[in-house]
């Protein structure tokens, strides 16, 4: 089979087509994402915050409104309390994070094991990307784009406010609005993500791309189009494997990425120890 | 108008901590004062008040004859970072870095503008760093660091420059070029103000000084102040390798 049929086919079919431009969306979002969390140092707060959400994904299903809705609030929600605490009390963040996303990921398992039917459910924790509806398909896109347009927009208050935050406060920029507002634009992100990787591999989504572009480029435009061809590259690509191999979709796309870290990271390792190499000969 | 900060009798309390009680200070523009203390005795709080990051429980405080909070709107106080809460790996450039100092004044997308660039490029120049401006800052050495956060100061167009520790880890030489640098920046009417550890070298760089624990113990001109029996107060000790007699 020629590699131009090998692509077109399996367009022919609707719900691939939905796939394909629902994963590279996702992936571009999160990878613009991804750039700002791993600067800040906030992949654990991306963890914990899709994990939280598992409650709400499954309230929203007992009471019959759309998933992203309870997922959303359930973020709001952990991000609130894991401020909450931190300002309240002397314990450090990592564990007040490590605390509130466990105890509302085991809520959300306690409530999954009272729902009956929970072959939807288990689509919210490993992503069901085939399988998207068309309204699904809509809404994340349009959520997404949205995100990612925010964020190139405004990409200079953010990476201001990741490099030097006394700096940016203290010429009067709005520190407290813009804490949040990432927060929010992160919890839409992991929300409107789901679908496509699921509860526990989004966070991969939001690490994964960004990490990979800050190990080749000192230079954070450049990180941003690295970071997002390779997190596109692998959504296009995990979404055919899956078609093709009939594996999770979610798992072809993550591990995937996870490749192309390791590929990247073995890569200048090598190049290291050559010059390292190189320079003890020249001794 | 005398007066870059005019503090009194300001306390300030971290819940139920007060770190700073009734401290006053009037620090004249065009003035280079050292700020030396113990760790925790209220250095960086000192700073935070004057930065408007802080708000003393009591007290009143005029920075640039307005408060703290519109000082900070125009952008007349600049902070110069110790190194080691600067994230160096960072993928930011010299020229980055100093243009973030424009921020304050740009629009809602902080798009650089013709005027924000000049203002850059001169900032740069002044602090002899037009040479490095697409380095990334990691690729710097310890007193070219320091000289790009200045330039940031500059190109905020502040009247005063906080600086915390910025003697830390550098060698000699580029301690003496810094020195000279903010030097030069006093003698054309910026406030230059720093926290420091360094008492030996502080008499022949700072015109007047602060002692403070928990409150400002004495401010004035470095020889009426820094006396044996005053910093030997301010450090609970007594202190060698320092010279009192100059």
């Amino acid at each position: 089979m020629d590699i131009i049929q090998f692509i077109i086919e399996p367009l022919q079919y609707s719900f691939m087509l939905k796939a394909v431009i629902v994963s590279a969306v996702v992936g571009a979002a999160c990878a613009v994402l991804s750039c700002f969390l791993i600067l800040k140092g906030w992949s654990l707060l991306g963890d914990a915050i899709s994990h939280a959400v598992l409650p709400g994904v499954v309230i929203a299903y007992m009471i019959g409104i759309p998933f992203s809705i309870g997922a959303f609030v359930f973020a709001l929600l952990a991000v609130v309390l894991i401020g909450l605490i931190k300002t309240n009390t002397k314990i450090k963040e990592d564990a007040i994070m490590g605390i509130v996303f466990t105890t509302l990921f085991a809520l959300g398992l306690i409530l999954i094991s009272q729902v009956r039917s929970s072959v939807d459910l288990t689509h919210v924790l490993f992503g069901e990307l085939l399988g998207i509806s068309d309204y699904a398909a809509l809404w994340t896109i349009g959520v997404l784009s949205l995100v990612a347009v925010i964020i190139l927009v405004f990409r200079r208050s953010f990476l201001i406010f990741c490099f030097d935050v006394v700096h940016a406060q203290s010429v009067g920029m709005p520190i407290r609005f813009i804490h949040y507002a990432f927060l929010v634009l992160l919890a839409i992100t992991i929300t409107g993500s789901l679908q496509t990787v699921g509860i526990i591999l989004v966070i991969a989504m939001l690490i994964t791309p960004g990490s990979t572009a800050f190990l080749l480029t000192k230079r954070f435009t450049v990180m941003l189009q690295i970071a997002v061809a390779v997190s596109v590259f692998s959504s296009v690509v995990g979404a055919y494997l899956s078609y093709y191999l009939n594996i999770s979709t979610g798992g072809a796309i993550v591990f995937l990425q996870g490749c192309i870290f390791l590929l990247v990271f073995g890569y200048q390792a090598v190049m290291a120890s050559r010059v390292k190499l190189k320079e003890q000969l020249v001794n | 108008m005398q007066y870059a900060i005019d503090m009194k009798d300001v306390s300030v309390q971290y819940g139920t901590d007060v770190v700073l009680k009734d401290a006053s200070i009037q620090i004249p523009y065009g003035t280079f004062t050292g700020v030396i203390g113990m760790n925790g005795a209220g250095k960086s709080t000192l700073f935070k008040v004057i930065m408007g990051l802080v708000k003393p429980v009591r007290g009143c405080v005029v920075v640039c004859d307005d408060s703290p909070g519109i000082a900070q709107k125009h952008g007349h106080v600049a902070y110069v970072p110790q190194n080691e809460v600067v994230d160096w790996d960072f993928p930011v450039s010299v020229y980055e870095v100093v243009m973030m100092g424009r921020v304050g004044l740009q629009n809602i997308f902080k798009t650089p503008t013709k005027e924000d660039r000049e203002h850059v490029e001169n900032a740069l120049t002044k602090v002899k760093m037009l040479d490095f401006v697409d380095r990334q800052i990691g690729e710097l050495s310890g007193g070219q660091k320091k000289r790009v956060f200045v330039a940031r100061a500059l190109a905020q167009g502040a009247e005063i420059l906080l600086l915390d520790e910025p003697f830390a880890g550098l060698d000699a030489l580029s301690e003496r070029s810094l020195t000279q640098l903010l030097v030069e920046l006093k003698g054309e009417g910026k406030t230059v103000i720093l926290a420091t550890h360094e008492l030996t070298s502080l008499p022949d760089i700072c015109d007047r000084v602060a002692l403070v624990k928990r409150t400002v113990i004495a401010y004035g001109l470095t020889e009426e102040v820094f006396t044996r029996a005053l910093v030997e107060q301010t450090f609970d000790g007594i202190i060698h390798n320092v010279n009192f007699d100059k």
